[in-house]
């Protein structure tokens, strides 16, 4: 990270550019949610705009572009444990628990199950 | 008594024990956020139907810029110390947490709207997560600003004894803010969108 004065200074205007930059983004979210796209689409567009605009905050604004390696490695395991924190629902809908229950109804009218 | 490594950095790590203590409380933070969007899509993926157009999305959109500014102010109060600028950092810093007020009072008005309308937590799943997760970013927010207080006040004067220690307290408590921004960033779309 930064510290020597000169080399701040040069940075002030490389956070002044991501901060307009997140405001152009989060106009293109909101403009993107007025043409009304299909679920899927909305979703990845949204998401995606978000994932951007997160990883501009993470690295430019809390300096994670040039960061030491303990702080990767403590990051790093972060990121190993959200991705299993975020794979658990896949598990409970593949285990039926949080299916909509009239797909269940339709589960238990079918041929196969009377 | 001296606590080292305030300042300079440790051997082992190379960093100032402050600044991996901060990063190692915002992982714990992505832990805690992140069981709440996982819960997220457990209830949404199990649900029949779920609302759209419930939550004011200009309010939602004025917020996020809201926030994405207070960023700014926000590292720009850490560069400022950094230039040895104290003016414009005071400005600054003072600036976040303005920001950070404004944005409490826009949810102030959003929240009133809907209890008003008895949309409170009991009404449905959505506003159930959506009074939890947006709670609890408000209860970071008002911790942000307690923080921020602290440093705008009685703790300015640490600047005239300890100059880099306090530069130092300025970039962690930025390092804060900018992860209540981050998490705000996510919620706006899968909230309010979505």
């Amino acid at each position: 990270m930064h510290s020597d004065p000169a080399a701040v200074r040069k940075t002030v205007r490389s956070y002044f550019m991501i901060g307009a930059a997140l405001l152009v983004f989060t106009g293109i979210t909101v403009g993107a949610n007025l043409l009304h796209l299909a679920g899927a689409a909305a979703i990845t567009v949204a998401l995606v705009i978000a994932c951007m605009k997160g990883s501009m905050v993470a690295s430019v604004f809390m300096h994670l572009s040039h960061e030491r390696k303990w702080i990767y490695g403590s990051l790093l395991l972060t990121v190993v444990f959200f991705i299993v924190l975020m794979t658990i629902p896949m598990f409970t809908t593949m285990d039926t628990i949080g299916t909509p229950e009239h797909a269940a109804a339709a589960e238990h009218a079918s041929p196969e199950r009377r | 008594m001296n606590i080292p490594f305030t300042v300079e950095e440790r051997p082992d790590t190379g960093l100032a024990n402050g600044k991996l203590g901060i990063w190692l409380f915002l992982a714990s933070e992505v832990m805690l956020f992140g069981a709440l969007f996982s819960t997220y899509i457990i209830l949404r993926s199990g649900s029949t139907e779920w609302p759209h157009g419930e939550l004011s999305v200009p309010l939602g959109a004025v917020n996020t810029v809201i926030l994405i500014s207070s960023s700014v102010t926000m590292v720009m109060a850490w560069a400022s110390l950094k230039m040895n600028d104290w003016g414009k950092h005071r400005l600054y810093l003072i600036a976040t947490w303005v920001l950070a007020g404004v944005f409490l009072i826009n949810k102030y008005f959003e929240y009133s709207e809907h209890l008003g309308k008895g949309e409170g937590p009991w009404h449905s799943t959505f506003f159930a997560i959506y009074f939890t997760l947006t709670g609890l970013h408000g209860i970071h927010i008002i911790g942000g600003m307690i923080v921020m207080a602290y440093f705008i006040g009685p703790g300015a004067k640490m600047w005239k004894k300890n100059p880099d220690q306090f530069a130092n307290r300025i970039e962690y408590t930025g390092l804060y803010w900018h992860f209540v921004d981050l998490v705000w960033i996510f919620l706006f779309p899968v909230l309010y969108l979505l």
